[in-house]
């Protein structure tokens, strides 16, 4: 680090706040002043352990060399929005007491099989690099990695005091990788696998029965709804015996509904529950025997703590209404993996008068769309996922559902929702009810749609949306769309930070007006879109400013890429093809990938991938 | 620079920058050698469909398209129901022209297309009548469903077993709309 211009040369020598001071006198006559400096700095490094906002953090550092050391002292929680922005290097040289780190991988189009696999974003070198670094590290959140078993086996041995795991759409691990987190963090609280693909083995792992099986445990929140592996049920249920913090419990779903009952009356102050399957996996005709079913409804009402319900993996619809006692408790309610219908929705639903967020599938049809609109006044968050992802000319929910959304839920928030066909006067509708709204997804699964009833584009649709809806920081368009669409998005949408884009558009000035007039764009995802080379080049005064920017199937040129790389050597211009086999496109690239970076090409790209 | 962007308007299927190759839309369902002689109403039906404003569902999936993780379609991929039984019944989607919802229907609680017909008719609150060969059917709905290989057939074509195994959904169009040849 360079030394400070106050005049008077000092030694710095501080661990903590206070540090010791020292400093050298220079000849008589001469006033020194190295005091004040130190003194300065530990006070701004006693405040700054009270920032805790990223944003403002950043700013600070931006102040000059005193405070960015300062801060960089401070530091405790890293987040990286992208893992190729920079290296773990450069990172540990920063910083020096990290206690938990965020580090995000993949861009979101991975999940939709738009990115080869092994195209990278491997957590191997942040995992040995903060083993050196970082020996009390507690937390770590991953989203879109790749974490091998040796990786969770470093994280399981590098860190003494380590308290919280969630992977967030990773894959790369199977059991054996859980098995030695569980063995080796005693002070465990969190251990979160949220929608990761945990690879399946021959020989699976009992990683449930690796926990210590002394004494209590810290836990506090244990989900593996997303493991496909059934669990040891008895170490389960001696595991929620002796964690009396747990408060989050979301299970897998081979766990039948009769486990469930196990767990829930051993377990009556969990807050989250994920259910499992919901399912007693009993033949119908099959005898029950001698067996009781247990009174489910009472195990439920017992629980009165409960405030987040999800699972419901393989329901069997009969036994939905024994939720009842729970729903007047509810903020969160996920159906998402539930096929029921209308009438078997409508007298669960009527009960949720605080739900917040609810997740469902398009099975419940706008009856029971509807029904959620009469009931949770409250509604902050809605998803609707469609049962059967494929094109049809009708689905089970339409305008009709989105405008009862619209008038019953005025406070919602945040809204992502599949369907077949809309109209713009769903949409305009929903902008000026919910003007809250910060989240706008809408996915007409049908590409290329106009509005149903007037064969318009859907433009004024998402036009009003961006105008009325003054908050929106992300917004997700489909249908048929014009030019007039993204002029407005540019002209309205200056909050908005990310765009994700499908089957739209009429050419280059759709894209210029996005690039131009979003002011707070991040994040910007095109995919099959007549966006072009003079598109693209007109959003070169911003792609510093972006986290990235994706854009596959559309009419960009490797030329083109190659002008936007020479013009901005700290952006890493990714160009590759999704699949080997693809014919040629021409000129035309089929993806490109890029984003800001303060190091170096990543030296971890296959082959298929060109940076330019 | 087109003047007039008809192109970049059009609906079509294929990439952008592609050029006019589209062979998924224009040879769908018009050529059926295979299918049942009595089918010249079939044959019409799909006509019909294929000139309607929206692309017919392709069968090849554009990849990632819409945007489910594959996760959540693999997992609900179990209960799709184009043939699947759930429990003891064959359920199948209906839709009627002009009805707000998609219905299910069990088609094994039906012993015939005569059942069927009044199970549909009771649904959807609408007449729907006998089906005759020669003359189709004389009201104001047909009924057609959608095979096996996707095509759209009228109801009724078929002995009821074989169409119990063929059929993956249904739709119930307005008379008007199905196209004598």
């Amino acid at each position: 680090m360079s030394e400070d211009n106050s005049g008077g040369g000092k030694v710095r020598n501080s661990v903590s706040g206070a540090g010791t001071v020292t400093g050298t006198v220079a000849g008589a006559g001469e006033y020194f002043t190295a005091y004040p400096d130190q003194v300065l700095e530990n006070v701004i490094e006693n405040v700054l352990v009270f920032l805790t906002s990223r944003h403002d953090r950043s700013t600070v550092s931006l102040v000059c060399k005193s405070w960015y050391r300062a801060e960089a002292h401070t530091r405790s929680d890293l987040f990286i929005g992208n893992c190729y922005a920079i290296a773990p290097k450069r990172v540990t040289d920063r910083f020096k007491r990290i206690r938990s780190i965020a580090l995000k991988g993949k861009p979101r189009f991975a999940d939709f099989s738009l990115l080869p696999v092994d195209w990278g974003a491997y957590f191997t070198p942040w995992a040995h690099a903060m083993a050196n670094a970082y020996r009390a590290l507690e937390k770590i959140y991953l989203k879109r990695m790749l974490v091998t078993d040796d990786d969770l086996a470093v994280i399981a041995h590098s860190f003494v005091n380590f308290k919280e795991i969630v992977l967030v759409c990773c894959e790369g691990f199977g059991t054996t990788g859980l098995a030695l987190v569980a063995s080796h963090c005693r002070n465990l609280r969190v251990l979160e696998l949220i929608e990761d693909d945990v690879s399946v083995s021959v020989d699976e792992v009992d990683w449930i029965s690796c926990f210590p099986t002394e004494g209590t445990t810290n836990l506090e929140s244990l989900c593996f709804d997303c493991v496909e592996a059934e669990v040891n049920f008895d170490a389960l249920e001696r595991l929620v015996a002796r964690s009396p913090l747990l408060k989050k419990l979301k299970l897998n779903t081979p766990v039948s509904i009769r486990e469930l009952y196990k767990l829930i009356v051993r377990a009556p102050q969990l807050t989250h529950l994920g259910t499992g399957s919901f399912n007693p996996f009993v033949e119908i005709n099959q005898q029950q025997g001698d067996h009781q079913e247990p009174d489910y409804a009472a195990a439920f009402a017992a629980c009165k703590s409960i405030v987040c319900l999800s699972g419901f993996r393989e329901i069997a619809p009969e036994y939905f209404p024994t939720i009842v006692p729970l729903c007047g408790n509810l903020t969160s309610l996920n159906l998402s993996f539930a096929n029921v219908n209308a009438e078997q929705f409508k007298p669960v639903i009527r009960h949720c008068h605080k739900l917040q967020v609810f997740w469902a599938l398009d099975s419940i049809c706008d009856e029971g769309l509807q029904a959620v609109a009469d009931t949770c006044k409250d509604l902050r968050e809605l998803r609707i996922f469609p049962v059967d992802a494929q094109e049809y000319d009708e689905g089970p929910v339409s305008e009709v559902g989105l405008l009862a959304i619209s008038l019953g839920c005025r406070k919602l928030q945040s809204i992502l929702y599949f369907c077949q066909q809309m109209t713009n006067a769903a949409v305009i509708a929903m902008s000026k009810n919910c003007p809250d709204l910060v989240v706008f997804r809408l996915c007409i699964i049908g590409r290329y749609r106009p509005d149903r009833v007037t064969g318009e584009p859907m433009d004024e649709g998402f036009g009003a949306i961006v105008k009325n809806c003054t908050k929106l920081t992300r917004l997700a368009v489909s249908g048929m769309l014009t030019d007039r669409a993204f002029s407005y998005i540019g002209q309205y949408g200056k909050l908005v930070r990310t765009l994700s884009v499908a089957f739209n558009g009429d050419g280059d000035n759709g894209l210029k007006s996005v690039l131009e007039g979003c002011t707070n764009l991040q994040k910007l995802e095109i995919r099959d879109c007549p966006f072009g080379d003079s598109g693209l080049q007109s959003g070169l005064h911003r792609f510093y400013d972006m986290r990235f920017v994706w854009m596959s199937s559309c009419r960009v040129t490797r030329q083109g890429c190659l002008e936007v790389a020479r013009r901005l050597p700290k952006l890493r211009v990714e160009v590759f093809r999704r699949d080997e086999e693809e014919g040629e496109r021409g000129d035309f690239v089929e993806t490109l990938y890029m984003y800001r970076s303060l190091d170096g090409p990543r030296p971890d790209a296959p082959q298929f991938v060109e940076i330019l | 620079m087109d003047l007039i962007n008809f192109e970049a308007t059009e609906l079509r299927l294929g990439l952008p920058g592609s050029t006019d190759d589209q062979p998924e839309i224009k040879s769908t369902t018009s050529h059926k050698t295979n299918k049942r002689s009595s089918s010249e109403m079939v044959s019409s039906v799909s006509d019909e469909h294929d000139s309607s404003r929206s692309p017919p569902p392709t069968k090849a999936q554009v990849v990632g398209w819409p945007p489910v993780r594959s996760y959540r379609k693999n997992i609900l991929q179990g209960k799709k129901n184009d043939q699947a039984e759930t429990g003891s019944g064959i359920y199948i989607k209906v839709s009627m022209d002009g009805a707000p919802y998609l219905r299910k229907v069990d088609l094994k609680v039906y012993q015939s297309y005569g059942e069927l017909m009044k199970g549909l008719q009771d649904m959807f609150k609408c007449i729907i009548g006998l089906y005759s060969e020669m003359e189709g059917y004389k009201s104001e709905y047909a009924p057609t469903y959608e095979d096996k290989d996707g095509d759209w057939m009228l109801v009724g074509d078929v002995p009821w077993d074989m169409f119990l195994t063929s059929c993956r959904r249904l739709r119930i169009m307005k008379s008007s709309e199905v196209i004598e040849s």
